[in-house]
């Protein structure tokens, strides 16, 4: 069936199948009158966590520990039984107009006119080049998502000894991903001083970590063609360096968000973490567009993009109601040690974010971190947390912290008491 | 060793990089049996891979030498070629920056010596002409020159297209051969490869940076080359809008400067560095390399900077200490040399072949036949960004659904174009050589998505696509309005 020159009419139309699209997909279809689209470039909906077969989701969205490719499937079949429609291999390439885009798809080139979009297009690790990681190009370097599409999805192998750059949660996905396929992690290498890699290890990963995580240390140069036969490493302090043999290199972490259709439509975009910077209730600058999951907080756990999905759905609601935004939104900055917080727009009669957090980003390790809130350079609230801001994952703040905000004063900031 | 191909060629080309694949074309055009040679996996695998990709008018080149008059020939002979083939080609146009007053001084002459190289429409332009055509240019720029028909092209498909139409034209492509030694016997000579012995009444050397070697293995001592890496950085396509003309410095000793411009694909890059080294296979890339790069970007264009960086590369340049091409006919050896072909080789290939095939009509030594019905040129799949592509192609896609099941997300390759590569007269039988003729993995995620995908379908030969029915794809039953 060819359906060329088609025009699909959807009420909302959600872009991506992640735990962030389903999710929203599987509350809004009982609740908005037409049809809920989704569409999914992949073959196979479910986003991340369908490569990722080990447990560690669903906890926080369904109270449970599952493996990531159950976790997939449960939240495509909740969007499938609320009503949603979903469409595989099915790619949007471009904006046809303000709230139109066109596909790809084996059945046809078509265009999709919706009264609402959602952005759900997740995240993507920083390749090599993007690192600017010099040396030779040989085999053997993927990231983590590529490692885990080779594993998990097409049953392949890699080398046997691996370097993995990065120590971060991902990371040690990535070196349970290589143990499956019997390839020895000979280093973990990350930029992070000793003290910060090493909380971020629980359990069996700090056993790990006594033995093969180089702290303070950055790759300078990946060897060997036409298969990696090492990596060049530098320790940061002293400049010193060494070589490590290995046949593979993982490069985790550095996320980035797939803000592509979101630049295209010209939504405003964060100068830091490059996310398409929203409201509390989650709308962008352009009206009508809305964005969830990791494209806003590079990147998060999927239980909590899936929740940005469940907070998404009252706010598509309202819109489709007639309701707008009142009053110019106040901007809210991250101050150092954070690199970015989202949501980044304030407004006094919005909503709460999703589960009443603001999320940022942290360069340094803090234990009991005191967060205070600057407006006009005076701190307006502080708050002591019992929990960590530590690097390579995110950090969240209660949002009760916005409510000393003085809504007829300037910009505002997230920072640290001095 | 045997000789398996267990004959004598009349005519043997060794290199497939542009110039050897455009020689072997042409020559396939008379009644001759010819061999193209090359040490490589693939067509195209050496220099001719990793350049900046533009085709020149040659309006900097040293008035009266061989490459001037090739370089400006080769542009027209390029573009009347690229429109017969399907080669993607934009013609954006140069701007020539001058950044201080000296280089300001220099653009008059700059005029001059393009008009004597036989390109009269560069035009010298002010300050605010410069940033009315370049808005994101970095501050300081004094004066430029302007090149309206500089352009960029895809290296890739002009070498395979040469290559696919000489093997259509009955070249015999013969891969995975280094020659390493040679003897003539009785008006043959025969070239001793890592495999096998092929022999040859004529060889052409066209062996790019290993064209002084064979020139040796011939007894002559006339040519050193010395590979001049070039490092480039490729930006991510959001970059594009920052520039739509190819920004050049004005040229030194040294070479042509580094450059930003669009790429054919979409993206913008940045590059490329010169520098002399010893090691003729050492395409890696450098931490100084991309410090120097993004030291002369952060003065360009600043704003490139911030984007992200899709691709790191380096080619070498076959520089060398002969002060322009060498491209000579010895008829008692029977051997030609095509040498020297240094960074301007993407653009005047073409022509550089038609001079081969002057000296040898000149020589008398050789008899140079015109073979009737010689086949149409090659129509190459596109891959230039700018051009239709088969994603985009309802028809295309209507017709067979493969060209709507897009395989490599950023770069939107489809599944029935990784397919057609497998039954095409030179399939690809490496990643890097499905790269060259898709752009599959060529993009942002570099594989983060596609990679154990596209490599399936590698490996299988394209035989893994599978077009799914999915169930759910029945569009018609959401509410459609035509
Ligand atoms: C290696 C690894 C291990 C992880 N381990 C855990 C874990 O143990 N526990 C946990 O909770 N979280 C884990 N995570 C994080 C988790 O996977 C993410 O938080 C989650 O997937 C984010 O969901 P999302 O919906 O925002 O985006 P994604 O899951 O990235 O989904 C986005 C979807 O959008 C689609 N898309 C993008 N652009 C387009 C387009 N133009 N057209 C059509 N479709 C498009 C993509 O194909 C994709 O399917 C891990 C992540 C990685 C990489
Ligand atoms: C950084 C850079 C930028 C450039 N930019 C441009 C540009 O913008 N425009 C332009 O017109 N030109 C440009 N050039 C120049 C252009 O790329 C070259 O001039 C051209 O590719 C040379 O083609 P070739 O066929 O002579 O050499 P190659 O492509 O190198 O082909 C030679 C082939 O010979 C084979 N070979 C070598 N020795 C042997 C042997 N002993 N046995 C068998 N096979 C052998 C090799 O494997 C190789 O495939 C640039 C070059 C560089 C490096």
């Amino acid at each position: 069936m060819s359906t060329n020159g088609t025009v699909l009419t959807p009420t909302v139309l959600i872009i991506g199948a992640g735990p962030s699209g389903l999710r929203a997909a599987a509350e809004l279809a009982p609740r908005v009158s037409g049809e809920v689209l989704v569409l999914e470039r992949e073959s196979v909906a479910g986003g991340i966590p369908r490569h990722s077969d080990h447990p560690g989701y669903g906890i926080r969205d369904m109270g449970k520990f599952i493996d990531g490719p159950r976790y997939a499937r449960i939240l495509r079949e909740q969007a499938t039984a609320a009503g949603a429609k979903i469409l595989t291999n099915a790619t949007v390439t471009d904006w046809a107009g303000e709230r139109s885009v066109n596909v790809t798809m084996p059945d046809g080139r078509v265009r999709v006119d919706a009264r609402v979009i959602i952005l759900a297009t997740g995240a993507r690790e920083r390749p090599r080049p993007a690192r600017l990681i010099p040396g030779d190009r040989g085999k053997g370097i993927y990231t983590t998502g590529h490692l885990q599409n080779i594993i998990h999805l097409k049953h392949g192998k890699v080398g046997k000894r691996a370097v993995i750059v990065g120590a971060e949660l991902v990371s040690w996905s990535a070196a349970m991903s290589l143990k499956h396929v019997k390839c020895k992690t000979v280093l973990m290498t990350t930029e992070y001083p000793k003290a910060d890699a090493y909380r971020l290890f629980s359990g069996p990963g700090k056993l790990f970590f006594g033995t093969k995580v180089a702290t303070r240390t950055r790759v300078t140069r990946i060897i060997g063609k036409p298969n990696v036969q090492g990596v060049e490493i530098e320790n940061i302090d002293t400049g010193e360096r060494r070589i490590v043999d290995c046949d593979t290199v993982i490069l985790t972490g550095d996320w980035i968000p797939d803000n592509e259709l979101a630049r295209a439509a010209d939504v405003d975009i964060d100068p830091v973490s490059k996310s398409p910077i929203v409201d509390a209730a989650l709308r962008t600058n352009k009206s009508g567009i809305f964005a969830i999951g990791n494209m806003l907080h590079p990147v998060d756990t999927a239980d909590v993009a899936a929740l940005d999905g469940a907070a998404v759905a009252e706010h598509v609601v309202s819109y489709l109601r007639g309701d707008r935004p009142a009053g110019a939104p106040l901007s809210l900055t991250a101050d150092a040690p954070f690199r970015w917080v989202a949501p980044a727009l304030l407004r006094q009669h919005d909503p709460a974010p999703p589960r009443r957090r603001l999320l940022l980003w942290s360069d340094t390790y803090v234990p009991f971190p005191e967060v205070v809130l600057r407006q006009n350079g005076t701190v307006i609230a502080r708050k002591r947390l019992w929990w960590p801001a530590a690097p390579g994952r995110v950090f969240r703040v209660p949002s009760s912290l916005l409510s000393q905000i003085n809504w007829n004063d300037g910009a505002v900031t997230i920072g640290l008491a001095k | 060793m045997s000789n398996t191909q267990n004959k004598t060629y009349d005519v043997a080309v060794i290199g497939a990089g542009i110039v050897g694949s455009a020689i072997a074309r042409k020559l396939a055009g008379y009644r001759l049996s010819v061999a193209l040679l090359d040490a490589r996996e693939d067509v195209g695998d050496g220099t001719s891979k990793a350049n900046t990709a533009i085709l020149h008018t040659g309006f900097d080149a040293k008035p009266g030498t061989l490459e001037s008059k090739m370089v400006r020939e080769g542009y027209h002979l390029l573009s009347e070629y690229a429109k017969q083939t399907g080669i993607p080609v934009e013609h954006t146009g140069a701007i020539l920056v001058a950044w201080d007053d000296e280089q300001r001084d220099a653009l008059p002459g700059l005029k001059e010596k393009a008009e004597q190289n036989g390109y009269a429409k560069t035009e010298i332009i002010d300050a605010a002409e410069i940033y009315r055509l370049l808005p994101h240019l970095g501050e300081g720029a004094l004066a430029g020159l302007s090149v309206p028909d500089e352009s960029i092209i895809c290296t890739w498909t002009t070498n395979l297209a040469l290559a696919t139409e000489a093997v259509q034209r009955g070249t015999e492509l013969l891969l995975r051969r280094r020659v390493a030694s040679i003897d003539r016997v009785d008006g043959v000579t025969n070239l001793y490869t890592s495999i096998d012995r092929i022999s040859a009444r004529w060889v052409i050397n066209a062996a790019g940076l290993g064209g002084d070697t064979i020139d040796q293995l011939f007894g002559y001592d006339r040519i050193h080359l010395t590979p001049r890496r070039g490092e480039l950085l490729v930006y991510d396509k959001q970059a594009r809008p920052l520039v739509d003309k190819i920004v050049l410095p004005v040229p030194t000793a040294l070479g042509k400067g580094v450059l930003v411009s669009p790429t054919i694909y979409g993206n913008v890059m940045l590059g490329p560095t010169a520098e002399d080294l010893k090691d003729r296979t050492d395409t890696g890339t450098s931490e100084s390399g991309f410090a120097f790069l993004r030291g002369k970007g952060e003065k360009i264009m600043p704003k490139l900077l911030e984007e992200e960086v899709t691709a790191t590369y380096a080619g070498l340049r076959a520089a060398s200490d002969y002060p322009d091409y060498l491209i000579e006919v010895d008829t008692e050896q029977q051997y030609v040399i095509a040498g020297g072909i240094r960074s301007t080789g993407l653009t005047s290939g073409i022509a550089v072949a038609e001079y081969v095939d002057e000296l040898l009509r000149a020589s008398g030594a050789i008899q140079l036949v015109e073979r009737d019905n010689l086949p149409e040129p090659p129509h190459m799949p596109n891959i230039g960004e700018a051009f239709l592509r088969p994603y985009q192609d309802a028809a295309r896609i209507a017709e067979d659904p493969a060209y709507g099941k897009i395989v490599c997300f950023c770069e939107r390759v489809t599944a029935g174009e990784i397919r057609d590569t497998f039954s095409s007269p030179i399939p690809p039988c490496t990643l890097d050589g499905l790269r060259r003729r898709t752009r599959a993995q060529n993009g942002r995620c570099q594989g983060f998505f596609c990679g154990a995908e596209v490599n399936e379908l590698l490996e299988s030969r394209g035989k893994s696509v599978n077009v799914p029915a999915d169930p759910n794809a029945n569009v018609a039953s959401v509410e459609v309005t035509k």
